[in-house]
């Protein structure tokens, strides 16, 4: 069977400094993988080499077993790779409803038309309520994005993402800086994303990690350390040992 | 899925492209301009076309957040092909003349659109400002084509569609520049509110996300340059036409600095600002030179100076104040800038 995404030799390198150094990295179709690993391990380096905002000084990636390296970034959502950021990256000007019908016009072709306002097809229509009902964010569908409460822009921004109907998902930090009280919302709608959807996860809390991830990779120094299931990372005294000292948040 | 929340969200879509109230109102304004000011037709004309050279600039500063301080390459070059089909007799008919010339136009700015893709708004202004100023040389330089520092001469305008002769009080003008004007603003109107028109406010926005749902970005910012040029090359025939002459100075930066002027008095990012700011900034024009016909542009800095440090938000209450206590004593002349046009 195919793998949902593979890196083979993966190497970035800034001047002398190898932010990313040989990572041959292989997830399952419909894994629930999770990539972690103490700051500056590479984890954001490697996410950009997989979207395609920089580009690999060596190695492949393949997706679905189609080699994506030279494919632009909005190339590869629309052969199935979609991601969030750390960092909510939205569109504060415009509504929810405008940036995900935005979002799956683009899938469905459409994102070049001019000459009908946008939403007008009936089967996009469907899509986007179906969209905002599982974000909750149908009674703030009309309001513009910058506006909206922290909670509310980190459910957009998955699910813009979803809105891409990806076959493999990276999600960086879906739970970052959200409150407590709102924590159990994100995590619900991460936890009931469609299981043929591969999911790569890269995640600093580990009660997170440890409750979602069917498979762990550990990375170090740019280099993957150790992957394994669950249990088995979570015994590794190596694993322990670079973690060691060290807050297991930081 | 809830189908209550479909037929909301299909509700709530349809709303975005609805025609509100004040626009209808702005274009009866502008239709009854035509039979209650018959004796202001030559000033409304010129507004009309700066309206339509903003517009387009418009649609890529207020809609796809690129800057430009060499617009009138644009303007420039569709008024000298305008003149050149005209006073060569290549087509005579001033409509197809001018829908030769928003090709033109639009062929000059899908190839230039590729040195405004990368970059930040400081390389853009200075890209857009060099092609220009290159283009303004090569005009003058290629004096046997374009008849150089003198101008084109020898442009005959032909009739409207063969019926109807340009006249010396602007009549035919006004209504040709407003018809042009009103279509155009129609197509706009249907862009900005389609796909391709939410795609570039979320390339505005950010770029980086747009990107990552999917929006091939180069590709849309390539589209709408090419699009705004061709407005802007049909502005500058417009000119061309019902001047019958068309001079170096259709591509000088006053035009292309003026142009920004006036988006940032009437406002981005709702297609009415270009038209607004066109009005006002005639109007304004137009009374201060009036006054003091040396020091006007004085008056015109001190207004600049005002909107960007005040700020347009809270600006937005004041303007149809302003605008209204300097148009006192105009009340009688042409198209009051409309009260609702402070949108956004």
């Amino acid at each position: 069977m195919t793998l949902a995404l593979e890196t083979i030799g993966l190497e970035k390198r800034f001047g002398g400094i190898v932010a990313v150094d040989d990572i041959s990295l292989r997830v399952e179709q419909g894994a629930r993988h999770a990539l972690i690993g103490p700051n500056g391990a590479g984890k954001t380096t490697l996410i950009n080499l997989l979207t395609g905002v920089q580009r690999p000084t060596a190695g492949r990636i393949r997706l679905q077993g189609h080699d994506i390296t030279d494919a632009a970034p909005h190339r590869r959502v629309g052969l199935g790779l979609a991601r969030t950021f750390q960092i909510n990256q939205l569109f504060a000007d415009l509504t929810p409803l405008e940036s995900i019908s935005l979002a799956i016009s683009e899938r469905l072709g459409a994102g070049g038309e001019w000459w009908r306002p946008a939403g007008g097809k009936p089967e996009a229509v469907e899509e986007i309520a179906d969209v905002l009902a599982r974000f909750h964010l149908a009674d703030v569908m009309h309001e513009r994005t910058g506006t909206l409460a922290y909670g509310k822009q980190r459910l957009l921004e998955i699910a813009l993402a979803i809105a891409c109907r990806p076959r493999v998902l990276l999600l960086d930090e879906p739970a970052a800086g959200v409150p407590e009280a709102e924590r159990h919302e994100i995590l619900a709608t991460v936890s009931a994303l469609p299981a043929d959807v591969t999911v790569l996860l890269i995640e600093h809390d580990m009660d997170i990690v440890f409750s979602f991830a069917d498979r762990i990779s550990v990375l170090v120094n740019g280099a993957l350390f150790i992957e394994g299931a669950p249990d088995a990372v979570a015994r590794d005294p190596r694993v322990k040992a670079v973690y060691l000292g060290e807050d297991i948040d930081a | 899925m809830s189908s209550p929340l479909v037929s909301r969200v299909a509700a709530q879509l349809a709303r975005r492209a609805r025609w509100r109230p004040y626009e209808i109102a702005f274009w009866l304004l502008a239709l009854a301009s035509v039979f209650l000011l018959p004796g202001r037709h030559l000033i409304l004309t010129e507004i009309v076309i700066l309206g339509l050279f903003a517009l387009s600039l418009d649609l890529i500063l207020g809609y796809a957040g690129i800057i430009s301080l060499g617009h009138a390459a644009f303007f420039g070059f569709g008024a000298y092909v305008a003149g050149l089909l005209a006073a060569h007799g290549l087509v005579t008919e001033p409509v197809l003349a001018l829908l030769l010339s928003g090709l033109a136009a639009a062929a000059l700015g899908f190839v230039s659109s590729f040195l405004v893709l990368r970059g930040s708004d400081l390389t853009r202004l200075m890209v857009t400002l060099g092609v220009a100023l290159i283009l303004r040389e090569l005009a003058n330089q290629f004096a046997w084509l374009t008849g150089g520092a003198d101008g084109l001469q020898g442009v005959i305008v032909q009739p409207l569609l063969g019926l109807f002769a340009f006249d010396i009080a602007g009549h035919t003008a006004y209504v040709y520049s407003l018809t042009v004007l009103f279509v155009l603003f129609v197509i706009a109107r249907l862009i900005v509110f389609s796909p391709l028109g939410l795609s570039l406010r979320s390339v505005k926005a950010n770029p980086l996300r747009a990107a990552a749902i999917g929006v091939p970005v180069n590709a849309r910012l390539v589209a709408i340059y090419t699009i705004a040029a061709a407005y802007a090359g049909i502005a500058g025939a417009l000119l061309t036409q019902v001047t019958a002459f068309a001079s170096l100075d259709v591509f000088s930066f006053e035009r292309s600095a003026d142009l920004l002027l006036v988006l940032i008095i009437g406002g981005t990012g709702y297609l009415y600002g270009g038209l607004i700011g066109a009005v006002i900034f005639k109007v304004m024009h137009d009374y201060l030179a009036n006054l003091t016909p040396q020091y006007w542009p004085f008056w015109i800095g001190l207004v600049l100076v005002v909107i960007v440090l005040v700020g347009r938000d809270r600006l937005a209450v004041w303007r149809a104040a302003i605008a209204a206590a300097l148009l006192w004593p105009f009340r009688r002349k042409p198209a009051a800038p409309e009260p609702e046009g402070s949108g956004r």
